[in-house]
């Protein structure tokens, strides 16, 4: 079963990957506080939400080192996400669409 | 759980091996943040209901908000996320030493955190600005103070962990618990990544 | 299938250990399985006896017997009672538990030690439920805000001792989920996994990723009671229907947290009292994963006549047909299998074609229900009680006693009266049926559900109804006693009395502490029965 090898190899990051990793975020950070005293009307949300993705992203695939997991482990991770997702999507369409708006 | 593992191996006879474990235990713990996501899941969904529906009262009430105190426990939280993942690596190297400190940076980081919000939460008691004032502080308490239970979750974990760690029980072969504690540590930092956006950025 | 050999004067069965603490510390997954089996049964006879005393309630169009108070507390308690303590952790936490590992060649389960938590933490649900009853709610087993958010009863309790018990859930699907990727015996590959391994997975998947949202909703309920945020409340800006919304993401697939193990059960069941290989296994195995799926985009059929919007009504209304879609080719397969096959009416055999007789009246009704316009007319009727019924006790609880009498022998290593059995399992499907059949007839004459009362046109299938669910009681109590007594009887069960393939029959009954003398190599798939041996995997 080939899902047993991948697993156990282990990849050990280098502190100086992490240090990068770390300096990114702070940068994205600053940003997004930074653009948060403009207003941009509905982009600002958008702007946010991509910067924290992107953050969000880093901390997973590096601190967390996911880029070096096997596929199932890709699967859980991601597959929650979409149901949130869904979830969301979904209750969305619901309460936008009612007949009686409460 | 992980540690319960390798307890059972020796008394019950069920022989894995350190690496058989290792694999056993960080997918348990992925499953587990799965789990996680989805729990805070139904807040976000709540909250990107109410937002649509009521813009205006979002974007004035965050601003009773302290954007710099959210700012400062954001870099503390990411700094803590950073010593949790050098002290990772030193595990893996086999120094004992360096990865026990780390770990204790990182406990006194999620001590930190919880000092800020401490006072954070005073101040917005004390302009009586409580759960029932508006959706959004609803949002904002429920919201922060399942993360903050998170906290206290994560500083209680790997304040075990510290312990063992200095007692040399872990080591370039065994290391599995500081990583399985260290993913659940990310997670808390990932909630709070978006967290902060949503509540003191836009509102 | 697999090479390997029984030393026996080493065979010390896992029942030997007596004591109360070898009980409650133990983590051996068959002992965990024993203890999940005796609780939810204790629940569902508990459940059951409610269900009977409502039942007579509705005897007679009065209510004479108990209040409409007490109905409303009866039909909550059995509701809640039933459905998150022996319905939802059931098959899934007491046959799982012992299955899984011995299926699949593995020791224990992956997390000994969380397993045993799990079950703690069940116990500690029950226990905060059962204080609960000290002021028992009046809400239904669903909660619905806001009705939840404002009665006199004591609605935080219950829904924090449920909250409570889905961590069980979680946890427990966490571990078998890790247990079937990585325990597997050499040789035990995906397509060579028995069907109930595949059905446990699916469920799992549900049990990880269902319940969080189900557990953050009742927090936001008890947050609405004691904090007095105003998530599900109009006056505050709320909005009830976002808890139906909340609720049914996860109660949805709840309905297939509970049925899936079942059909798992049935798979195993049919093809060895047939005597021939299981037809279409990958499409029976692939068909599980697909109901899990579906399950999570369907959720909002629950609340069709709840305001929502034609476009969403339409959208669900569609999505909910597709789940007939997997469930179909279950049951085309089980036929299939029967088909010219050597049928022995063991009685776990009774019980296994029972499921799928009442179990198809059930999912066809689903459809109805499923169907916009139909539902509009029947939504809240006792025609969603009975296609409940004959999915729930049609479906999961046939399941559970076909399970019970199947693997009783492995588990216990003693027989029960097999004549017994059958005649408690005719009672069973007869009461069954002359209790829920009139329900459906009821249902589209308009007769609404959970009222202690109704008009004087409906007494003589309410009658009927209730003169059904007697005989029903009745077998399910031939049934336990037949069951219990087995267990005192000297007689012992041989190692596979019914010439099974599947792993666990090729170890002793009861199966030695660890299972297995030497992990097992498979060699081929769990159903090569017959003379036709399908090379599958």
């Amino acid at each position: 079963m080939s899902e047993h090898t991948h697993s156990e190899e282990k990849h050990i990051t280098s502190y100086k990957a992490y240090f990068i990793v770390w300096v990114v975020l702070m940068v994205l950070t600053f940003l997004t506080v930074y653009v948060s005293y403009f207003d941009f009307g509905q982009l600002n949300i958008v702007v946010a939400m991509v910067v924290a993705s992107i953050k969000a992203g880093a901390v997973a695939l590096f601190f967390m080192h996911l880029k070096f997991e096997d596929p199932i482990t890709w699967l859980y991770a991601l597959f929650p996400i979409g149901l949130l997702f869904l979830l969301i999507g979904m209750t969305i369409v619901d309460t936008f669409t009612r007949i009686f708006p409460l | 759980m992980e540690q319960a593992n390798m307890e059972h191996a020796e008394d019950h006879g069920l022989h894995l091996t350190p690496e058989q474990e290792y694999g056993i235990s960080k997918l348990g713990m992925w499953l587990f943040l799965g789990t996680e996501i989805m729990l805070f899941g139904g807040l976000f969904a709540a909250y990107a209901i109410f937002r649509a529906k009521y813009p205006e009262l979002f974007l004035e009430s965050h601003q009773e908000l302290n954007r710099e105190m959210g700012a400062v426990n954001t870099c503390i939280l990411i700094f803590s996320s950073l010593t949790m993942a050098i002290g990772v690596t030193a595990i893996q190297r086999g120094k004992q030493m360096l990865a026990g400190i780390m770990i204790l940076v990182t406990i006194i980081c999620g001590l930190g955190f919880g000092v800020v919000k401490y006072f954070e939460y005073g101040a917005k008691f004390a302009h009586h600005i409580y759960p029932d004032t508006n959706i959004f502080f609803s949002l904002y308490f429920m919201m922060t103070g399942l993360h903050m239970l998170h906290v206290f979750i994560g500083l209680a974990v790997l304040g075990v962990i510290m312990v063992l760690t200095f007692k040399g029980k872990f080591n370039e072969k065994y290391s599995t618990p500081v990583e399985i504690g260290g993913l659940y540590w990310h997670l808390v930092d990932l909630v709070w990544i978006y967290l902060f956006p949503l509540l003191y950025l836009v509102g | 299938m697999a090479n390997h050999t029984i030393a026996n004067n080493v065979y010390v069965p896992f029942l030997e250990q007596k004591g109360f603490l070898s009980w409650f510390l133990t983590t051996d997954h068959k002992r965990i399985g024993i203890l999940y089996l005796i609780s939810i049964s204790l629940f569902f006879l508990i459940a059951g006896i409610l269900a009977l005393l409502m039942r007579f309630e509705l005897m007679t169009p009065m209510s004479d017997f108990v209040s409409p108070h007490t109905y409303n507390v009866l039909f909550t308690l059995h509701g809640s009672l039933m459905v998150f303590f022996f319905i939802v952790p059931g098959l899934a936490a007491s046959f799982g538990n012992f299955l899984i590992p011995l299926m699949i060649g593995a020791p224990d389960v992956a997390f000994p030690k969380l397993n045993l938590a799990s079950y703690w933490i069940y116990l500690v649900g029950t226990i905060i439920t059962l204080y609960a009853l000290l002021s028992p709610a009046d809400t239904g087993w669903t909660f619905y805000t806001p009705y939840s958010a404002t009665t006199d009863t004591d609605v935080v309790m219950i829904t924090f001792g449920v909250f409570v018990l889905g961590f069980s859930s979680i946890l427990t699907g966490m571990n078998f989920i890790v247990t079937i990727h990585k325990m597997r015996a050499p040789g035990m590959t995906w397509h060579r996994l028995p069907l109930f391994i595949w059905a446990s997975y699916a469920t799992a998947v549900l049990q990880l990723l269902a319940t969080p949202v189900v557990g953050i909703t009742l927090l936001m309920l008890i947050a609405e009671r004691s904090l007095g945020v105003g998530f599900f409340d109009p006056a505050k800006g709320g909005d009830p229907v976002l808890f139906q919304n909340f609720f049914w993401f996860y109660s949805h697939p709840a309905v297939y947290i509970m049925i899936i193990p079942a059909m798992g059960v049935i798979s195993e069941i049919i093809p060895v009292f047939s005597r021939k290989p299981i037809f279409g296994y990958k499409a029976i195995a692939y068909s599980s994963l697909g109901i899990a799926f579906i399950s999570f985009l369907v959720w909002a059929h629950h609340m069709f006549t709840s305001g929502i919007s034609e476009v969403a009504a339409t959208i669900f209304s569609f999505l909910t047909f597709l789940v007939a879609i997997p469930t179909a080719i279950k049951v085309f397969n089980w036929i299939a299998t029967l088909y010219k096959g050597s049928i022995e009416l063991h009685s776990a055999m009774l019980y296994a074609l029972g499921f799928v007789f009442l179990f198809t009246i059930g999912g066809l009704t689903g459809v109805f229900l499923g169907a916009l316009a139909a539902d509009i007319h029947l939504h809240d009727t006792y025609f969603v009680v009975a296609h409940m019924h004959y999915v729930m006790i049609g479906g999961t609880v046939m399941g559970f006693f076909g399970a019970l009498h199947f693997w009783y022998p492995k588990w216990f290593g003693k027989m029960f009266n097999e004549s017994v059995a059958k005649l408690s399992w005719f009672l069973i499907f007869v009461g069954f049926n002359v209790t829920f059949f009139p329900q459906f007839f009821l249902g589209i004459q308009g007769m609404p559900r959970r009222y202690a009362t109704y008009p004087e046109e409906f007494e003589s299938l309410m009658a009927l109804s209730t003169y059904g669910s007697w005989i029903l009681g009745l077998g399910v109590l031939i049934m336990t006693v037949n069951l219990i007594k087995g267990l005192y009887s000297t007689e012992k069960a041989p190692q596979n009395p019914y010439g099974s393939l599947s792993l666990e029959w090729q170890v002793p009954s009861p199966p030695p502490t660890l299972n297995f003398e030497e992990i097992p190599t498979v060699t081929d798939w769990t159903y090569g029965y017959g003379k036709k041996k399908e090379v599958d995997a």
